[in-house]
C-alpha cells in the first residue's frame, strides 16, 4: 500500500466516471440519496443532470422508487453507500427489485473498513453475504478502477439486478486499460502458480499480488485469481485451481461469513475438496481510523495472506 | 353523474368481483377478504371506467399503471383483472396453490396486468412515483395510481414516498387511501394511529379529496380532479366499510385474513347474488 508510484484511484471514482461516460445511453437513470459527491454520481449529474434524481435520505424509498423506474423501461443506478443499501433498505431490495428481477444496479460505495475514519456505523463488513443470498442478484466486486470502468459497462448491458461493491479508499490500478477484458462470471487468473491459489476480490487482490510476490522470494509458486463477479461465481476456474494447486487462500474486505470465503468454500466442498484458509474479518465490527494502520489490525494484508498460504499448503494431503 | 345502465353495470361487475373475492380465499383456505371488500369499488371504477389499459397487451408501455400498495388484497386485483379479461376467470379458484401463478400477493412477472410485485407495506407507493417520474421524463401522458391501506400508513416509507412525489410535483400520480379503519390487530386508531390522515396529506404538500369510497360518482369525481390538479400528486382518502357487502364481514377485523368456512361462504355467495338479481331486474 505504501508504493506511492503507483497510480491509485478509488474504485468509486472510477464509477462516476463510467456513469458519464456511458451514460449518452437515454434509457440510464441515476438515483442517489443525498451522497452524489461522495459516491460520485455528482459525475454523472455534471453531465446529464435531467437524469439524475436525488431521491434525498430516505434509501428504502429510493430502491423502491428505482423498481417503479425499472418496470418503465429505465436502467436504473442506485447509489449511497453500502451500508444503507445493503443493510438498510435490504428487505426492499429483496421484494422490490429481486423477486421481479428489476433492471436495478445498486453502486454500493463505502463498502468494508477502508472506509475509515468514519468508523463503524459506515462500514458495510456483511453486505456481500446479504446480497449474494438474494435470488436474482448478482454481486460485483472490483479489483481498480479499470476493473470498475468495464463493471458498469457490463451492468448497463445486462438486464436484471446487480450489486456493484465499491470502496471510498484511493487503491492501485493493476489492470491495463489496453488490455483488460471483462467477462461476466469469469475469474482472471492475474498469475499462474502451482503450490497454492490465492483467490481475491475487491482491494484484496491487490494485496494478494504482493502475497505473490513474498512467496516467491520463499520458493512458493501461488497462483493469483481476481473474482470480481462473486455471484454468479465462476466454478470452473476455482476448481481448477482446486485440482492444480491442493490449497486455497481466499482475501475479501469483509467478513469471514456470507462473502467471497463462503461463496468458494461452496463450490470446492461440493466438487474438489482441498484446504481452503480465509483472510477476512474475523466477526467483528470495524472502528475509526486511518484505512492502512486499519487494515493491518484486522488482518487484511499481503502478510496475512502469506502466512494463511502457507498454512493451506500444511494441510494439503 | 354516470347514467344509470353505465352505474348498474359497474355495480353488477363490482358484485361479481366480489363473489370471485369469497370464493378466491374459500378455495385457498386463506387470503385476506375484509380488505378485498373495501376496495372493490374503487378498482372497479379504475379498471372498467377509468384505466387504460389494454388486456391483449398487458405490458404496452403507454397503458395507465396501478400498484396495489396493500399487496395482501390481491384477491381483489386478481378478480377484477380476470373480470377485465387479463385472464380466466376459472384460475380464480386456483389462487394461492401451488398449480397455480395467482401468488398469495401480487407478483408482476407472474400474473398478467399486474404492474409492480407488491406485499411487503410502504413499498407500492414508493414502486408508484418512481413509474410517475418515469413517465414524466419520457413526457408520456400515461396516469399511475396506487391504492394504499390506512394500517399501511405505519410504515414509515409510505412517507418518504409522499414526500418524494410532492417533491417532483408528480401530479401524474393519484393514489387512494382505503380508509377503512381496522388493521389484523383492531382499529387503527388503537394499534397506532395514522390520524390526522388529512391533515398529514396536505402538510406533505399532496391534493386531498375525501369520498365515499363506495359511491362511483363520487370516484369518477375526484379522479376527475385528480386529472385536472396540476403540479402536485393527489390522494383520494376513500372512506371505505371494511368487508363491504357481505353482512356478516362488515367492520369486522376478524375478517382481514381469514377465509370463510363452507357455509360462510356460501352464506356470503348467497347474499350477493341476492344484491345482483335485485341490480338486474332494475
Amino acid at each position: 500500500m505504501a508504493d506511492n508510484t503507483v497510480k491509485k484511484i478509488a474504485t468509486r471514482e472510477a464509477y462516476g466516471s463510467a456513469l458519464a461516460e456511458f451514460g449518452g445511453n437515454e434509457k440510464i437513470i441515476v438515483l442517489d440519496a443525498d451522497l452524489s459527491k461522495s459516491t460520485k454520481t455528482d459525475t454523472f449529474k455534471k453531465k446529464y443532470p435531467e437524469r439524475f434524481i436525488n431521491m434525498g435520505i430516505a434509501e428504502g424509498n429510493m430502491m423502491a422508487v428505482a423498481a417503479g423506474l425499472a418496470t418503465c423501461g429505465k436502467i436504473v443506478f442506485a447509489s449511497t453507500f453500502a451500508i444503507f443499501a445493503a443493510e438498510r433498505a435490504c428487505e426492499q431490495i429483496r421484494n422490490s427489485i429481486c423477486y421481479p428481477r428489476l433492471n436495478v444496479k445498486i453502486g454500493a460505495t463505502h463498502a468494508g473498513i477502508s472506509v475509515g475514519e468514519d468508523g463503524a456505523s459506515h462500514q458495510a463488513v456483511e453486505d456481500i453475504g446479504i446480497m449474494r443470498s438474494m435470488p436474482n442478484m448478482t454481486v460485483i466486486c472490483p479489483a481498480d478502477a479499470v476493473e470498475t470502468r468495464h463493471a458498469v459497462k457490463a451492468a448497463i448491458e445486462y438486464d436484471g439486478p446487480v450489486y456493484l461493491r465499491l470502496g471510498r479508499l484511493s487503491i492501485p490500478v493493476i489492470y491495463d486499460e489496453a488490455t483488460y477484458k471483462f467477462e461476466w462470471g469469469k475469474g482472471i487468473t492475474l498469475s499462474d502458480g502451482s503450490d497454492v491459489t490465492i483467490i481475491a476480490t475487491g482491494l484484496m487482490v491487490h494485496e494478494a499480488i504482493a502475497a505473490k510476490d513474498i512467496l516467491a522470494k520463499e520458493g512458493i509458486s501461488a497462483r493469483i485469481i481476481d473474482i470480481h463477479t462473486i455471484k454468479p461465481i465462476d466454478e470452473d476456474i476455482i476448481i481448477k485451481a482446486a485440482k492444480e494447486t491442493g490449497a486455497i487462500v481466499t482475501a475479501e474486505e469483509h467478513n469471514m461469513y456470507g462473502g467471497l470465503a463462503s461463496a468458494v468454500c461452496e463450490v470446492v466442498s461440493q466438487n474438489y475438496p482441498v484446504p481452503v484458509k480465509v483472510v477476512a474479518i474475523k466477526d467483528k465490527f470495524g472502528k475509526s481510523g486511518k484505512p492502512a494502520p486499519l487494515m493491518k489490525e484486522y488482518g487484511l494484508t499481503a502478510e496475512d495472506i502469506v502466512e494463511k498460504a502457507k498454512e493451506a499448503m500444511k494441510m494439503k494431503k | 353523474m354516470l347514467e344509470k345502465d353505465k352505474l348498474k353495470q359497474l355495480k353488477i361487475t363490482a358484485t361479481k368481483i366480489r363473489k370471485h373475492i369469497i370464493d378466491e380465499v374459500y378455495h385457498a383456505a386463506s387470503g385476506h377478504p375484509g380488505g378485498s371488500l373495501s376496495c372493490t369499488d374503487i378498482l372497479t371504477i379504475l379498471y372498467f371506467h377509468e384505466m387504460r389499459v389494454d388486456p391483449e397487451n398487458p405490458n404496452w408501455p403507454d397503458r395507465d399503471r396501478f400498484v396495489l400498495s396493500k399487496g395482501h388484497c390481491a384477491p381483489a386485483l386478481y378478480a377484477t383483472l380476470a373480470e377485465r379479461g387479463f385472464f380466466p376467470v376459472e384460475e380464480l379458484i386456483k389462487f394461492r396453490s401451488i398449480e397455480s401463478y395467482l401468488q398469495g400477493h401480487p407478483s408482476m412477472k407472474d400474473v398478467p396486468g399486474v404492474d409492480m410485485s407488491t406485499g411487503s407495506l410502504g413499498q407500492g407507493i414508493s414502486a408508484s412515483v418512481g413509474m410517475a417520474l418515469a413517465g414524466k421524463l419520457d413526457n408520456k401522458d400515461y396516469r399511475v395510481y396506487a391504492l394504499l391501506g390506512d394500517g399501511e400508513l405505519q410504515e414509515g416509507q409510505v412517507w418518504e414516498a409522499l414526500m418524494s412525489a410532492a417533491h417532483y410535483k408528480l401530479d401524474n400520480l393519484t393514489a387512494f387511501l382505503d380508509h377503512n379503519g381496522l388493521q389484523i390487530d383492531g382499529k387503527i386508531t388503537e394499534v397506532m394511529s395514522p390520524e390526522p390522515v388529512v391533515d398529514k396529506f396536505k402538510a406533505f404538500g399532496w391534493n386531498v379529496i375525501i369520498i365515499d369510497g363506495h359511491d362511483y360518482d363520487q370516484i369518477i369525481n375526484a379522479i376527475e380532479t385528480a386529472k385536472k390538479t396540476k403540479g402536485m400528486p393527489t390522494m383520494i382518502v376513500a372512506e371505505t366499510t371494511k368487508g363491504k357487502g357481505v353482512s356478516f364481514m362488515e367492520n369486522q377485523a376478524g375478517w382481514h385474513g381469514s377465509p370463510p368456512n363452507k357455509e360462510q361462504r356460501d352464506q356470503a355467495i348467497a347474499e350477493l347474488d341476492a344484491f345482483l338479481a335485485e341490480l338486474e331486474g332494475e
